[in-house]
């Protein structure tokens, strides 16, 4: 699949933001005052970063409302309602903690609650695509999830949480690899499904029904991407996951050693996230002799 | 509404003769032309008289090698366009319900006026039968031509998808696959007619009819026999040649 940066911006940043506000919302930190406000606006802002990106990869984006119709069947409109609701659930408690001193434990936990569920719903969005066999698992919600609550943990200074979550985000990072390049073969999906032709004999692409490229092969069959993804699993391991911790295990805790531990982070962030749309593979390079 | 239907009265498809068809590509021209005009979006080209034209395209024809574990190889010609799946997974992942399945016919369409471009139907489509289009921004299908086959406008034998009217060699058919008795199913209950890519559990609606068994080559004349070469050995100049070298 093609690593849209736009997709790879929305879906970082989203899920760091969610993370942050999960994790201020469910009371692990109850910052007041000018702390609260940089606590909140950091939330909101990747959050919502994140949400005005993501529009900017649709053909139409003025009519992204009509998105918020269809939550009965698609994860991408359950998304865009859940994230709306989060930001909406969140906002008494934000606001009675930064102007008022007042939190509201109540709009905390509920919007923790929903920011967990639009995560949740923007990995179903890759999850559910059965053609995408590498996604079509459960260590895609995994992932995404495991991402956003460690990410939120580092950013709201939840160091004992954050170091355990970065570990178990190290377990699930290895284990999205370790399924993910068995899947597409269990599948079953080969050039000799996908034509029906397999009776007669092993199938190979002859001619391609164009010349030059077009919608899909742009889209689907992107495999360029692919060169480097040893290296770059390394350094998405290294740096999302194993560095950040050992800062966290070996410095003495400060807003530098925090620094350092979330810049690593988004880092090693950036990697897996680039692998995951790099590396799917989609049934339709079948017809195209690719993968 | 992006729900399938839980059933339709029709199952409008294609039938694809997969022993018949020629790779003209004549079905992927007339579709283009058809559908750039009237329904929808017209089917735009980019950089069409430059160094890298394309376009989105409702049809398109691939050609495979099969190559068996003895004997030659075939080249089998192979139109692809969407076959109106029953359980459509493009249909349900639209989060705008501009993509959506007719209860009447099983036609999938896309209400190009809800679509928003983002792309998730044809990602869900394991065929590559969805292609954005580059300069309208919205996706394009295969509408099995439903601005003909329901047209009292133009002459009734024109009543059929516009891949099926041009194809010079008869190998597409249009019809009713929920009809047991109808003249598609009956041809596909004949020839074997088959589901691509079956383990993806889409339930596609058009079916594929395989190429026909070839004949073997086996033995090209009955007097092949009386055809061996009559002089064994060769004389002369290259007879000498060849004794000469062959004592070395």
């Amino acid at each position: 699949m093609h690593p849209a940066p736009s997709l790879i911006i929305f879906t970082t940043l989203s899920g760091l933001g969610f993370g942050l506000l999960a994790w201020l919302g469910a009371g692990a930190l109850v910052p007041t005052g000018w702390v609260g406000f940089v606590f909140y606006a950091l939330g909101y802002g990747l959050a919502g970063a994140g949400l005005v990106t993501s529009a900017a990869h649709l053909g139409h984006p003025e009519r992204a409302l009509k998105a918020f119709t269809q939550w009965r069947t698609s994860w991408l409109s359950r998304e865009a309602v859940l994230s709306v609701g989060a930001l909406l659930l969140m906002a008494p408690h934000a606001a009675g903690s930064v102007f008022f001193a007042t939190p509201l434990p109540v709009f905390g936990w509920l919007g923790a609650v929903f920011c967990v569920a639009t995560v949740f719903a923007t990995s179903m969005i890759y999850a559910q695509i059965r053609a995408v066999p590498r996604w079509h698992h459960w260590t895609t919600p995994a992932l995404f999830l495991a991402f956003a609550l460690s990410g939120g943990a580092l950013l709201s200074g939840q160091i004992t949480a954050a170091a355990l979550l970065l570990a178990l985000l190290a377990v699930v990072m290895v284990l999205h690899w370790h399924f993910g390049d068995r899947r597409l073969a269990e599948a079953g999906s080969t050039p000799e499904t996908a034509t029906g032709l397999g009776f007669m004999g092993r199938v190979r692409l002859f001619e391609p029904p164009h010349t030059g490229a077009n919608y899909l092969l742009r889209e689907m069959v992107h495999v360029v991407g692919r060169k480097h993804a040893v290296k770059l699993r390394v350094i998405a391991l290294l740096g999302a996951a194993v560095l950040p911790a050992l800062v966290l295990a070996a410095l003495p805790a400060s807003h530098l050693a925090a620094g350092l531990a979330i810049a690593l982070h988004g880092v090693g962030l950036m990697a897996s996230r680039w692998l995951f749309f790099a590396e799917a593979e989609h049934v339709v390079g079948l017809y195209y002799g690719r993968r | 509404m992006t729900s399938l239907p839980e059933k339709t009265d029709k199952k409008l498809g294609l039938v694809i003769d997969l022993d018949t068809c020629v790779g003209c590509h004549a079905c992927v021209i007339s579709c283009k032309e058809w559908n750039t005009q009237g329904y929808g979006a017209p089917l735009a080209d980019m950089d069409a008289y430059g160094a890298h034209p394309e376009g989105s395209f409702l049809n398109r024809v691939h050609s495979f090698e099969v190559t068996p574990d003895e004997g030659p190889s075939a080249v089998v010609h192979f139109p692809k366009s969407c076959l109106h799946c029953e359980d459509a997974p493009c249909v349900t992942v639209c989060p705008t319900g501009a993509s959506y399945k007719r209860a009447e016919d099983g036609i999938v369409l896309v209400n190009e006026s809800d679509c928003i471009g983002c792309g998730l139907c044809a990602w869900a489509c394991p065929y590559g039968a969805r292609e954005m289009d580059p300069s309208e921004q919205v996706m394009k299908k295969c509408t099995l031509c439903v601005d003909r086959i329901y047209n009292d406008n133009i002459p009734e034998e024109d009543r059929v998808p516009s891949c099926v009217r041009t194809c010079p060699a008869g190998a597409r058919h249009f019809g009713d696959l929920g009809d047991p008795d109808s003249d598609v199913s009956r041809l596909v209950a004949e020839r074997g007619g088959m589901d691509l890519m079956p383990e993806q559990e889409t339930k596609p609606v058009n079916k594929y009819l395989p190429p026909r068994a070839k004949d073997g080559l086996g033995e090209t004349d009955v007097l092949a026999p009386y055809l061996d070469p009559v002089t064994e050995e060769a004389d002369g100049f290259v007879g000498w040649l060849d004794r000469a070298l062959s004592r070395i």
